[in-house]
């Protein structure tokens, strides 16, 4: 039986100066790197294999396989240059968990880093984080020149005779940089575009060298399981979804924040940390794991918040970003604003997201402001039936999320927006803003 | 169109030409000549962006933040001198440039407010803070228009304002930004107080974040250099970030006394796989 939450990443947030390698030193910092530093980098991957650790980005997949794939070898593709790239472009609406870790604690994500371009044998880690959080990218900076003065970076790392540089890369606004190939893209100075897969990112990824991509959170979570071992970790979360993770709780509750729980934590026992719903106004939706993730009722309290449960419940896990609604709040408004985003981020690239975003963003805008039409439902759904399986990368299924579930839970508030819904009174059916509960 | 490219390529003129045309960019600003003497400052710099990568194109981003460090903005000049850098053509910066929404293609004002609309953070008020914003920096009749600028861009207490899409500061709602250091849990009060502030040409401190400066100095720290004396790096770096939202978990774990498992004194790692050995 474990805790009922288990501060693993978010350990040292509380202490002073949480963020400066002193602290981290103090909390056995970068002592995981010297015991990996002496195995062999098979060992690692083994272990991480073992650990079960799936990515924290919001896809899941097992982090030890992906490294694995990395051709190794002195020969053929296994003799190309290859390479780390951290994900730290957080912006999937309601996410909040990667910013401030590494605020708080950028070392594990440093250390991390430095331990799985040893595991895969990649001499150059490029940390792409996005270009809005200034002070966020000041600490990273700052957290990779003090690891270089410690000899933690550089040449001959601690005299192993690795080496590694790391480069903190900021962004430019862009919320599909998040996608792991667009992000490659970006990384290599051209508009953040997605790239067609396969080839993976594995053989022909920066460069089209041999390239991981994997989430700040994953790989600051490295270091903890060189440290505890397998077993350790796996005495966390459930037997598919194993160890702790960063839920990001935010909107109706009367604490929300970061609250680090083992995998497989159900809304109802968060929402018991967080103090419950604000002033008691009852739950009426919400989010897994940000806004591409569809949308859950409150039936769902019980859904066991890791990467199976979520899928049995008809959603994904994705970030953990558990964003709350409270029933003040219009269905129809919500997935209107979040078609929105989805409407501007889309990158252009493929018709059915740039066409199918844009126009799914017109009707739920007339919608909400109550010129809606019988048939706009249908007609949402036949679009999204066009995005979902058939976008270029995966922004086009997250759009369709919002709305997919939002009309499979709430199709009445949807049809009460509809003209000819309208003349009981109430003009456009259900509220057309949001109640402002909770606005501080 | 009268204005030569910035750096002449025949193969550049049409979208150069297009560039005009759209408004984006001011005119006679730039001649050919004046490319180097405009970044002249940042020419070391420059070449130790392209240093820190594989290959040099990978430092695109980073020398287009540059520019808008000089700038306070992406103009012509700015883009042909990036292309020059790395050998590539105007057309090549551009649309690199048009396709990111941190590079800005007409000046900024001193500070850039920009202000999270997205789901959570409009519900919790960070729509009606955009809306008061914009009527309080335009007004009532004609209010500011996303990335438009209350006073001369670039004048002391200028301001550029727009909304922006999520900040990843969901716990925070609403949250906006000046030159992307956090002001948490704002009120269209707060926010007004804050800018009217701002164009008084004080710098109130972020809710998270380093001592304010101004959006160029900002686009120097996004192009990855800190080193500058002027902005006492020790201080920076030490600025707020743990809000009781970012420890509410932390804290309530230690309350609690709610731990994880303890580790094991000594962990073996793996055998190899037989293929590996």
């Amino acid at each position: 039986m474990t805790s009922p939450l288990t501060p693993v990443l978010t350990r040292r947030w509380l202490s002073p100066r949480s963020w400066s390698i002193e602290t981290y030193e103090q909390f056995e910092g970068y002592s995981a790197l010297r015991t990996a530093l002496a195995a062999d980098p098979g060992q690692l991957i083994q272990l991480v294999k073992d650990s079960g650790l799936r990515g924290r980005g919001g896809a899941g997949f097992p982090t030890g396989m992906k490294w694995g794939f990395i051709p190794q070898g002195a020969e053929g593709p296994g003799a190309k240059p290859k390479y780390l790239v951290i994900n730290a472009d957080e912006g999937e609406p309601g996410t909040c968990k990667d910013i401030p870790l590494m605020m708080a604690d950028p070392h594990s994500l440093i250390e991390g880093s430095i331990i799985t371009s040893y595991a895969i044998r990649a001499n150059f880690c490029a940390i792409y984080v996005r270009g809005e959080v200034v002070h966020c990218i000041r600490r990273l900076h700052q957290a990779v020149r003090e690891a270089y003065q410690r000899g933690y970076l550089g040449k001959d790392i601690l005299g192993s005779g690795f080496d590694l540089d790391i480069v903190v890369h900021a962004g430019a606004g862009a919320y599909i940089c998040g996608e792991e190939t667009a992000l490659l893209d970006s990384l290599e100075g051209l508009r953040g575009q997605p790239r067609l897969k396969p080839p993976f990112p594995a053989t022909s990824g920066l460069y089209a060298a041999p390239t991981v991509v994997n989430n700040v959170e994953t790989i600051a979570t490295v270091p903890s399981i060189v440290a505890g071992g397998a077993e350790w970790f796996r005495k966390m979360g459930t037997e598919k979804s194993p160890g702790p993770k960063i839920y990001s709780v935010s909107g109706h509750v009367e604490r929300p924040g970061q609250y680090e729980a083992p995998l497989g934590i159900t809304l109802r026992e968060l929402l018991e940390r967080c103090g419950g719903m604000k002033d008691g106004v009852p739950l009426k939706f919400w989010t897994p794991g940000g806004s591409s993730t569809p949308l859950l009722t409150a039936e769902h309290l019980d859904v066991p918040l890791d990467f199976e449960g979520a899928v049995a419940a008809g959603t994904i896990l994705g970030t953990t970003a558990i964003m709350v609604f409270n029933e003040t709040v219009s269905v129809p408004w919500a997935v209107m604003k979040w078609t929105q985003f989805y409407d501007h981020e889309s990158c252009g690239k493929c018709t059915p997201c740039r066409e199918g975003c844009f126009w799914l963003a017109q009707i739920l805008e007339r919608m909400v402001e109550g010129r809606g039409s019988e048939s706009d439902v249908d007609t949402m759904l036949d679009i999204c039936d066009n995005i979902l399986g058939r976008s270029f990368c995966a922004l086009g299924d997250g759009a369709v999320s919002p709305i997919a579930s939002g009309i499979k839970y709430f199709r009445q508030e949807f049809l009460e927006l509809c003209t000819s819904h309208q003349g009981s009174g109430q003009p456009g059916g259900a509220q057309p803003t949001p109640a402002m509960a909770g606005a501080r | 169109m009268s204005q030569p490219p910035a750096v002449p390529r025949e193969r550049d003129v049409d979208v150069e030409r297009g560039d005009v045309e759209r408004g984006d960019v001011e005119r006679g600003d730039e001649r050919p000549a004046a490319t180097g003497i405009i970044f002249a400052g940042i020419a070391e710099r420059a070449q130790q962006v392209i240093a820190r990568y594989p290959q040099p194109r990978s430092a695109l981003l980073p020398l287009l933040h540059l520019v808008q460090h000089v700038e306070g903005h992406v103009s012509r000049a700015g883009i042909a001198y990036c292309a020059e850098l790395l050998d590539l053509t105007t057309t090549e910066v551009s649309a690199v440039v048009t396709f990111y929404s941190m590079y800005k293609r007409k000046p900024c004002g001193e500070h850039l407010v920009s202000v999270c609309t997205n789901t959570m953070c409009a519900m919790l008020g960070g729509d009606a803070i955009y809306a008061t914003l914009r009527r309080h920096l335009g007004s009532a009749a004609r209010p500011l228009d996303h990335e438009e600028t209350a006073g001369e861009p670039g004048a002391p207490g200028s301001i550029t304002l727009e909304h922006a899409e999520c900040l990843a500061a969901c716990d925070l709602a609403p949250v906006l930004q000046v030159n992307y250091e956090f002001y948490d849990k704002q009120t269209p009060e707060a926010a007004v107080e804050l800018v009217t502030a701002l164009r008084r040409g004080e710098r109130p401190h972020p809710s998270r974040g380093a001592p304010l400066t101004d959006f160029r100095t900002t686009a120097l720290l996004l192009a990855g250099f800190f080193d500058d004396p002027a902005l006492d790096h020790p201080t920076a770096v030490a600025g707020p970030s743990a809000s009781d939202e970012t420890l509410a978990g932390a804290r309530l774990a230690e309350r609690n006394g709610w731990a994880p498992p303890t580790m094991p004194e000594h962990v073996p790692l793996p055998d190899l796989p037989e293929d590996k050995r």
